[in-house]
């Protein structure tokens, strides 16, 4: 039975290395930034260090997350909630510090209602992606806010909006983000075709979060899945002991 | 317009990385072991086209990741060491005492090196073998990655791999990885080298840029 085991030492860079044996492949290699003691601004804010994805198919988006926050090594919410609506048909996946994806988000939807009230139809996908874009590009220096804007309007179907921390804005097909969004980047480029029907993005979303999670150690939990059309919403959660498992 | 703030310029004096992707991987009678071909110094690309796969004898090879001078050192040691240890036995040596050579290096000089190296070869008694000393730890793996690369091909590989997998599985298998990750890491590029290795010998190949995988947003 192989055990835990920590290793008190310090690579080149003062970094303290720790090499964890708990699983079959013995990569574990990850270096812990140990803040100094007495440090006050090492105090652990929670954040959603995560694995978020969203997927366009032709009729809607697929959106997913992990559900684990974390404040430090602790995980404060085992089953957080990282799909977040900020109007009928868009949503965005937040990654990033708990608290600032929280407030924009908050912000951004009342800024989305009063919008829609004025045009008297429902906002576009891309107006909300500005939005995100414009808060996280003003208070770049303040915030740390990785977000993905998806859903569905009238004028262009199903559309996915990348807006990483830095405050960039891209449409892409496909697109992931958070800490575990590294380990799946192969993942998704080998496996992700155009024209997939909402069933396969579901499929294809739920093995790349589960990939990811098996290897990020800041992600994990339940799965949460939505897909959004323009017929509404479908929320799911595929619990911890039915993610799909792969060999290695 | 930009003024140098030094008569020269920035690459010579960043340290010169392997910052690499690495792949190794068994199969019933051999293993592959691949490796992309960049070689940087800070932002410059110093080497487009290096060979990472070095051998450590005529059926065990070894990948290189990390820093550039340390992994080509302690590879060119244990080299020296297997031979004579070779010598001394009378037979080829075993793909086990070749990463146990490694993984001493590896262990003694932990805080001064900043190479990985994967080990992999056929040796007469267990096969074919793939062999991690990351950190000065050794352990026998079905197939590994490593390198500044590697992180984005783990959902990839794990997806992908499943045992008994033939020997063009296991070429297809590297080859992918590589382009993938290649595509993805700005540390790994240029062309893409694997070598298979069995009992009837070692192939060397090299698998230009322009014909390796493309994939859907290509």
């Amino acid at each position: 039975m192989l055990k835990c085991f920590t290793d008190n030492r310090f690579n080149t860079h003062g970094q303290r290395l720790t090499v964890h044996f708990d699983s079959p492949n013995l990569y574990g290699a990850v270096p812990e930034v140990s803040p100094a003691k007495g440090d006050p601004s090492s105090a652990h804010r929670p954040i959603n260090t995560t694995t978020i994805m969203a997927v366009e198919f032709d009729g809607g988006v697929v959106i997913g997350a992990d559900s684990r926050t974390t404040t430090g090594a602790y995980i404060a919410n085992r089953v957080t909630d990282k799909l977040t609506k900020v109007h009928e048909r868009i949503f965005c996946c937040r990654s990033g510090s708990a608290a600032d994806t929280q407030a924009i988000a908050e912000a951004v939807s009342y800024q989305l209602g009063f919008h829609s009230i004025e045009l008297d139809e429902p906002p576009l996908v891309q107006t909300a992606a500005n939005l995100f874009k414009q808060m996280c590009y003003r208070y770049r220096e303040e915030l740390m806010a990785g977000i993905i804007v998806a859903g569905w309007d009238k004028r262009k179907g199903g559309q996915v909006y990348t807006v990483p921390m830095g405050g960039m804005l891209v449409r892409q097909p496909v697109s992931v983000g958070g800490s575990g969004s590294s380990y799946i980047y192969g993942f998704i480029d080998s496996n992700y075709k155009t024209g997939m029907t909402k069933e396969e993005c579901l499929r294809f979303t739920a093995d790349a979060l589960a990939l990811a999670m098996e290897r990020d150690g800041s992600s994990g939990g339940v799965v949460r899945l939505a897909a959004i059309t323009e017929a509404g919403l479908e929320r799911s959660v595929i619990l911890g002991n039915q993610l799909p498992s792969f060999s290695a | 317009m930009l003024e140098e703030s030094s008569l020269q310029p920035e690459w010579l004096s960043e340290e010169v990385s392997t910052g690499t992707t690495i792949i190794a991987i068994a199969f019933e009678g051999g293993v592959v072991i691949g490796s992309d071909s960049r070689v940087s110094a800070g932002a410059s690309v110093v080497n487009r086209v290096m060979n990472k796969l070095s051998p450590l004898h005529d059926k065990i090879y070894c990948a290189l990741s990390g820093s550039a001078a340390d992994a080509q050192t302690m590879a060119e040691i244990v080299n020296y060491q297997l031979d004579v240890h070779s010598i001394e036995v009378g037979e080829d040596p075993l793909v086990r005492s070749a990463a146990t050579l490694v993984k001493n290096i590896s262990y003694k000089y932990k805080e001064e090196l900043s190479a990985h190296l994967i080990v992999a070869g056929w040796d007469r008694r267990a096969g074919g073998q793939v062999y991690v000393t990351l950190d000065g730890l050794l352990a026998r793996q079905p197939f590994a990655i490593g390198g500044s690369g590697s992180s984005y091909i783990y959902g990839f590989v794990d997806a992908e791999y499943r045992q008994g997998m033939t020997k063009k599985d296991c070429q297809e298998f590297v080859v992918n990885a590589l382009a993938l990750a290649m595509n993805r890491d700005g540390s790994s590029g240029g062309v893409a080298y694997f070598v298979t290795i069995d009992k009837d010998g070692t192939d060397e190949k090299c698998i230009l840029g322009n014909k390796l995988p493309t994939f859907f947003d290509e």
